[in-house]
């Protein structure tokens, strides 16, 4: 059973993953003492440490905490804030704000990260325009979301960065690369005003901006491994 | 404020059993409304524009969507008997983890074993059978997956067995041979009245699903 306070706390991800991300910026939110360690070439020689640690699906990140591990980027923040349970919060507190929350995480995981993987590995322009329609339908939902959710502040959260926001984080990067190699503007002040400020912030934030790569370090990185 | 509870499903919808089982075990009364599919109601669809599917959980006027939600939803607004997820973080931790496998795995997997022939079945069935022993064990010899007490990767999963007769029948494969101790598991839970009321007959699940087979073409 994991306890708190002098337990190591060990991050494995790897340069550039959108969920890696996301338990880097939880772990920051709460000031959490941890040694992250590099997966280098987590796709194709997998380190024995990931294997044993998270032996169902081989995957980063993986929170190891003393001696249990915690797998799947959503459920390692969750974990985060339970186990850290000092402010700030990153889930709130009532049930159907919690709700809002997972539901709009689990879209973002689900619909739009499908629909971005969709546009990435089109044949040909055709079908990127179809799939592209896909994408956009995900923005402006989440646009809204974004509109119902912020009451007026900078985040899904409201005032904070929160549980959304970090989930969400996930596909800036992602974004973009495709908007950088397809000329398509995904985001943008016509069509989702809230989500293009919206980003520039949580970039910015200063639980975030120490571990997310800049557009240009992206692209580069995604020429060389897509041999652009 | 009186409590309104309705929940829109579907009888055969093993994620609908869920959110039935959870509200069954905070002793909360609902309203249970059945939805065609094939003609959703006006209710639903503005309920959940998003993903237009059941079960909705509708609290007060205000939807939750998506069961594994609303299961979490259930025991948070209800909080005073029978916890559904523990209260040690890394034990939460655990129970979504295998939570989330179900939702990943087994639906997507299982559903081949009666919509599809040949290699794709094949593949299919064996790999159905290696994510229920990987179920297996994960429970080991405890009663239930979170231990001592039911809890919400029993939620998760139970549903599903209802519909183990149907992946047999059309997969031609036999759970309880290579899972005994799914099984046992199984019968565990039945016996709880929550999972009885909220589980429909397996084999009214096996006909519908003959049903379907007849409307995709696949008989």
């Amino acid at each position: 059973m994991a306890q708190n306070g002098s337990n190591n706390v060990k991050l494995l991800g790897t340069w550039g993953s959108p969920f890696a991300l996301r338990a880097q910026v939880a772990l920051h939110l709460k000031s959490v003492e941890h040694e992250y360690t590099e997966e280098a070439d987590v796709l194709k020689s997998k380190s024995d440490l990931l294997v044993k640690s998270n032996p169902i699906h081989k995957k980063v990140p993986v929170l190891i905490h003393g001696d249990v591990s915690i797998c799947e980027s959503l459920n390692i923040v969750q974990y985060v804030d339970e186990a850290w349970p000092s402010k700030p919060s990153i889930l709130p507190s009532l049930p159907q704000d919690r709700a809002f929350a997972r539901f709009w995480a689990h879209f973002v995981d689900g619909k739009c990260f499908e629909s971005i993987d969709a546009v990435a590995g089109a044949k040909d322009d055709a079908a990127r325009m179809a799939l592209a329609g896909n994408l956009m339908e995900c923005l402006t939902a989440l646009e809204e979301a974004f509109q119902k959710s912020s009451k007026g502040g900078d985040f899904f959260g409201g005032e904070n960065i929160g549980f959304v926001d970090i989930a969400c984080g996930g596909i800036v990067g992602p974004l973009s690369v495709i908007e950088a190699f397809s000329g398509v503007k995904f985001l943008s002040p016509e069509a989702t005003p809230g989500l293009v400020q919206w980003a520039d912030k949580f970039r910015a934030h200063e639980a975030v901006k120490p571990y997310m790569p800049n557009v240009a370090e992206f692209i580069e990185f995604a020429k060389k491994k897509f041999n652009v | 404020m009186a409590n309104e509870v309705i929940l829109l499903d579907f009888w055969p919808s093993m994620f609908g059993m869920r959110t039935r089982i959870a509200l069954r075990e905070k002793g909360v009364e609902f309203e249970y409304r059945e939805e065609d599919l094939r003609n959703k109601s006006p209710l639903l669809l503005q309920m959940n524009p998003i993903h237009k599917k059941i079960p909705v959980l509708i609290h007060n006027g205000k939807p939750v969507c998506e069961s594994s939600i609303q299961v979490q939803y259930i025991d948070e607004v209800w909080s005073h008997k029978n916890p559904i997820l523990p209260s040690d973080p890394y034990q939460r931790a655990q129970a979504r983890f295998w939570a989330d496998f179900i939702d990943k795995k087994v639906y997507d997997v299982s559903r081949k074993t009666w919509t599809t022939k040949g290699e794709e079945l094949e593949a299919a069935k064996k790999e159905l059978i290696e994510i229920l022993k990987t179920l297996e064990s994960e429970l080991g010899d405890k009663p239930y997956f979170g231990g001592d007490e039911f809890g919400y990767v029993d939620i998760a999963l139970i549903g599903f067995y209802t519909w183990f007769p149907a992946y047999e029948k059309f997969g031609n494969l036999s759970i309880e041979s290579e899972c005994p101790k799914l099984m046992v598991w199984v019968k565990k839970c039945l016996e709880r009245e929550t999972v009885a009321k909220s589980l429909p007959d397996p084999h009214k699940v096996t006909e519908f699903v003959a049903e379907l087979r007849k409307r995709f073409g696949l008989e």
